[in-house]
């Protein structure tokens, strides 16, 4: 295989003997959201008492069969379709053997050779607003195996089955990521992609979405370095932190002259090291084999078009459409459609009104509240249409903008509307000129020293006369017709 | 009046509905029975208060008019389908204590058409084997005899308590299961009528898996009919086994016209294998001329994979089994022998667990799947699975069915073989090709070896045609007239005109 060299310098890795590029490769493993496991009937929510999700089939009891999830299929599909993968009409379920008290079978279920989705592509939306294209290499569907509880007892391990069987996709990207930072923007917009279609919640603390991380160095064009996978890390964080820390690693030993093992690691976040898991030779020779109780799983056209006709419009399309339809910036555009409900928040504010104006109110005070509070968008204190008529009042002069901060605060305590409580605590602003006119007057007449030091040339002054005029009218002074009045009165 | 454990089936079934006599007379003959045959080693479990229990019920059904189709009727089940509550031990060491918290698909339809259960039946240990040497719970011994010698011989394998079970009259009918003769050749070697359905045919959930693309049940009788009448209630449909076929389960016994005109039969030229038998050979001419003589056609027709079957079948079993026995593990159910780490746990679990046979086709099973071997070994032998198919494929197209005879030898003494695993697999070189093409085949018992033991012959149809096998299977038996029995208990054989005489 061959990787074209990073063009970008920024991305390249300071070592002591000059600079090394780094290539990553992501797996993610994404939990399926569906009612009932990937080949059997039985519950697949998270944090149910131990072992109270198992039927005969996941705990692999004698002469147990699986009969394929066809929800599951659907989300795989579904998954596949948005990321403008290839769907394969005909995939095939493997066994992949090893033994571990927490795989019931002794074998897991997964598709090896013939995956349900082959190439596709995730487009990056970096934080400086630009955007790179990551190749994906398949999507296939396999099964989770149980959870080894070695912190239970003494001397003994439990085994918690409820996890063997959950319907997993795992998401293989090529290895077309080049620093750390790529790493967490490819996680997040998977992340966002698999959230708008409904087929995985992309909790990774909850374990429903999980990464393994493929680390190698290489001198700037030269051929591939040996990897190790860094495996089951579960923070966008930890990503991004274990990416670095092993690339570093890895340069050090090359840089000392030594050479990297092909290993599988696992990170520490407590000391910020990887350590290695097992050897490439103690890998496991997984036997793959077609699994002889399933058919091979056959897509007909129609199946995929019904589910290619109901995706949703998905972030890049609605970034797309944001940027052309409201003027906003590819970076604003970014974060606004990054979750469906934050993007729909963000259309229905604004719907009719200044979009720029919205999306700075959005993205400001709204983010910056709900990240205080820490709330998630569907449950913001301030609804859309409200964050609406506190736009409204600011376009139809009702209030300025600096009053419609403390009104916005007043909102989010009391979670009334923005025109009560205009009218209650008078905060209409002032746009009658003659009072503004008086308002002045008072203030030129009170400092009639700034008065001369002003027009003697200290321009900076003006500042202290329009504070003092907001002073004055309690801040209700309309912004503008105050600085036009001003400014005549004291060119006066 | 005939004895009730005299009966067939059919016999059986309509003595219940002329109210001759009742299912609890008819079952308690049969716990009779089976207590009598237990040097045989025929059943793991035995079911007497289950089996009367059932009876009872079927009884009070009879009396309401609403008896199914196998209403009252004395079963065996071999002991690698799963009974609720029911010691199921695949012949196993492994499976110690395991008793299934569920029913596998086709008991619970013969429990559902009325069969009544008199209990688990010994196989060969996961249904590995030819010989029912291969189970913990011993050898199973054939009820047959050779003439002159009182040595006792296998009833073949795998599902060798069934056949036992079937000839000694101690059950009316059984199941088995076949995943490369486990069915046909105990039914040749014990003379009773066993088919193996098309692979999909009977629901394989339930069932303790030997290899799964391969593995079917059927029933194991003491006629054509009464086989007919079985498998109608075992097949069908199953949504909990993917590999299960969506077709309908036409009555099989409708079948049983006893006409053959015109049917082309298939004599395959590649059966003729080297060292068989003069008297195999014989038998196997004297049923093509009772099928000439019926009015059917013999064709000679080439399966040239004929020979790389068996490479095939123990490459690909194997491999299927190796997988399907890693949840024999020591961590949920039956046996485990603790160590000092969970490695430790399982070697000695699966060490003490497992039997030679078994531990042999793991290992081979799991080498063949082995990085460096797979393509070599496993691929390879899809390969020429394929070309099998495509063999039998071929000649169903110029013919209807195909005969052959069951196995290239008559049952063997106790012991023989053992150290000789590859003369051993040997016995289903004739069956084990309609596993690989997922064909069905039926043994009918066709006539007796120079020293008086009972020989098959076999039908083999195409996929889901089981009716043409049936109804070839039913001339064969009409025109053959086996009804020769094996002597009771340490008594001299009966031959065949004596057997004739006494019933």
């Amino acid at each position: 295989m061959t990787i074209d060299t990073v063009t970008d310098s920024s991305l390249l890795l300071e070592g002591k003997t000059g600079a090394w590029e780094l290539i990553v490769g992501l797996e993610v493993h994404a939990q399926i959201i569906s009612k009932s496991k990937l080949f059997s009937g039985a519950a697949a929510d998270f944090g149910a008492e131990p072992n109270s999700q198992v039927s005969p089939v996941d705990a692999g009891f004698p002469g147990m069969l699986p009969v394929i999830n066809e929800v599951c299929v659907e989300q795989a599909v579904r998954t596949g379709l948005g990321l403008e993968a290839e769907i394969h009409r005909v995939s095939m379920f493997d066994r992949k053997n090893y033994f571990y008290a927490d795989l019931p079978n002794g074998y897991q279920i997964s598709q090896f050779k013939d995956p349900i989705v082959g190439k596709g592509r995730l487009v990056l939306d970096m934080p400086d607003g630009s955007s790179r294209t990551v190749g994906i290499t398949r999507l296939h569907l396999e099964q989770d195996a149980g959870k080894s509880l070695h912190d239970q007892h003494p001397t003994m391990t439990f085994v918690d089955l409820n996890r063997a069987g959950v319907p997993l996709m795992e998401i293989v990207s090529e290895p077309d990521l080049r620093s750390a930072e790529e790493a967490g923007a490819y996680l997040k917009k998977l992340r966002s992609i698999l959230r708008y279609l409904g087929s995985c919640d992309g909790n990774m603390e909850e374990g429903s979405m999980r990464c393994d991380c493929n680390v190698s160095v290489r001198r700037v064009g030269a051929p591939l370095g040996t990897r190790c996978e860094i495996k089951n890390v579960n923070s966008i964080r930890y990503v991004m932190q274990s990416i670095e820390v092993e690339a570093y690693r890895q340069i050090e030993i090359l840089e000392g002259g030594g050479t990297i093992k092909q290993e599988t690691r696992l990170y520490d976040p407590g000391r910020g090291v990887t350590r290695s898991m097992r050897s490439k030779e103690e890998a496991h020779d997984y036997r793959y084999f077609p699994d002889p109780d399933l058919l091979p799983l056959v897509l007909e056209d129609g199946f995929v078009e019904r589910i290619r006709q109901s995706l949703p419009e998905l972030p890049d399309a609605k970034k797309t459409r944001f940027i052309a339809d409201y003027k906003l910036s590819p970076y604003d555009a970014g974060v606004l459609v990054a979750e469906q409900a934050s993007a729909e928040y963000f259309e229905s504010v604004a719907r009719g009104r200044d979009a720029k104006l919205a999306a700075n109110w959005v993205m400001g005070d709204l983010f910056g509240v709900l990240n205080r509070l820490g709330l998630s968008i569907d449950r913001s204190p301030i609804s859309a249409a409200a964050l609406g008529g506190l736009i409204d009042l600011i376009a139809d002069q009702t209030i300025s903008g600096k009053i419609a901060k403390d009104v916005f605060a007043a909102m989010v305590e009391t979670g009334r509307d923005a025109a009560s409580l205009v009218e209650e605590r008078g905060l209409r602003q002032v746009t009658d000129g003659g009072a503004i006119e008086q308002a002045i007057d008072g203030v030129l007449a009170a400092h009639g020293d700034k008065v001369a030091e002003f027009r003697s040339g200290k321009d900076k002054l003006f500042g202290f006369f329009v504070g003092q005029v907001m002073k004055a009218t309690e801040g209700k002074a309309n912004p503008a017709l105050l600085n036009d009045l001003l400014r005549r009165k004291l060119a006066g | 009046m005939t004895a009730l454990t005299d009966l067939t089936l059919v016999e059986a079934r309509d003595g219940l509905d002329r109210k001759s006599f009742s299912a609890k007379e008819l079952t308690e003959a049969h716990i009779r029975a089976v207590e009598a045959i237990r040097p045989l080693n025929a059943f793991i479990t035995e079911t007497p208060d289950k089996a009367l229990a059932m009876a009872v019920e079927s009884d009070a059904r009879l009396a309401r008019g609403e008896g199914g189709a196998l209403e009252g009727l004395p079963l065996g089940i071999k002991d690698l389908f799963c009974t609720r509550d029911v010691l199921t031990t695949a012949g196993s060491h492994i499976l110690d204590g395991f008793r299934p918290p569920y029913e596998s698909t086709v008991t619970t339809k013969l429990w559902a058409a009325g069969g009544v259960c008199l209990g688990k039946l010994n196989m060969d240990e996961f249904a590995m084997g030819s010989s029912n040497m291969t189970s913990y719970y011993g050898p199973v011994e054939n009820p047959w005899r050779r003439d002159g010698d009182n040595r006792p011989l296998v009833p073949g394998g795998s599902s060798g308590g069934s056949a036992a079970a079937v000839a000694a009259h101690a059950v009316l009918a059984a199941t088995g299961t076949d995943t490369g003769g486990s069915i046909r050749q105990p039914a040749g070697f014990c003379g009773i009528v066993g088919i193996k359905p098309t692979y999909g045919r009977c629901s394989r959930w339930g069932i303790i898996a030997f290899a799964s693309s391969l593995d079917q049940a059927g029933p194991m009788t003491r006629t054509v009919r009464d086989a007919a009448l079985m498998l109608t209630v075992m097949a069908g449909h199953d949504p909990k086994d993917s590999t299960s076929a969506t077709l309908a389960v036409p009555d099989f016994q409708a079948a049983l016209t006893g006409d053959v005109r015109g049917l082309r039969v298939g004599i395959p030229r590649e059966y003729r294998i080297d060292g068989m038998p003069a008297e195999i050979d014989a038998l196997w001419q004297q049923g093509i001329d009772w099928l000439k003589a019926a009015g059917a056609e013999p064709v000679e027709i080439s399966l040239p994979m004929t020979p790389h079957a068996l490479a095939t079948y123990y490459i690909i079993a194997p491999a299927e089994a190796s997988a399907n026995l890693a949840r024999y593990d020591g961590v949920r159910f039956g046996l485990r022998v603790d160590g000092k780490s969970l490695d430790e746990m399982y070697e000695n679990t699966r060490a003490a667990g497992f039997g030679a046979e078994v531990k042999r086709r793991v290992m081979i099973g799991t080498y063949v799947l082995s990085a460096g071997y797979y393509d070599a070994y496993y691929i390879k032998a899809q390969r020429v699975r394929a070309l099998i198919a495509q063999d039998f494929d071929r000649a169903f197209e110029t013919v209807d069915c195909i005969l052959t005879p069951t196995a290239p030898s008559a049952a063997f003494a106790l012991g023989e073989k053992m150290d000789d695993p590859l003369a051993m697999y040997l016995n289903d070189v004739f069956t084990v090709p309609v596993n690989l093409a997922g064909l069905p085949g039926i043994s009918v018992p066709a006539g007796l070896s120079a020293d008086g033991l009972p020989l098959g012959l076999q039908v083999i149809g195409r996929a889901f045609d089981e009716a043409t096998v049936f109804r070839v299977a039913g001339v064969l038996e009409q025109a053959a007239g086996f009804t020769a029995r094996p002597r009771p208990n340490g008594m001299a054989p009966l031959t065949k005109s004596a057997a004739q005489g006494a019933l």
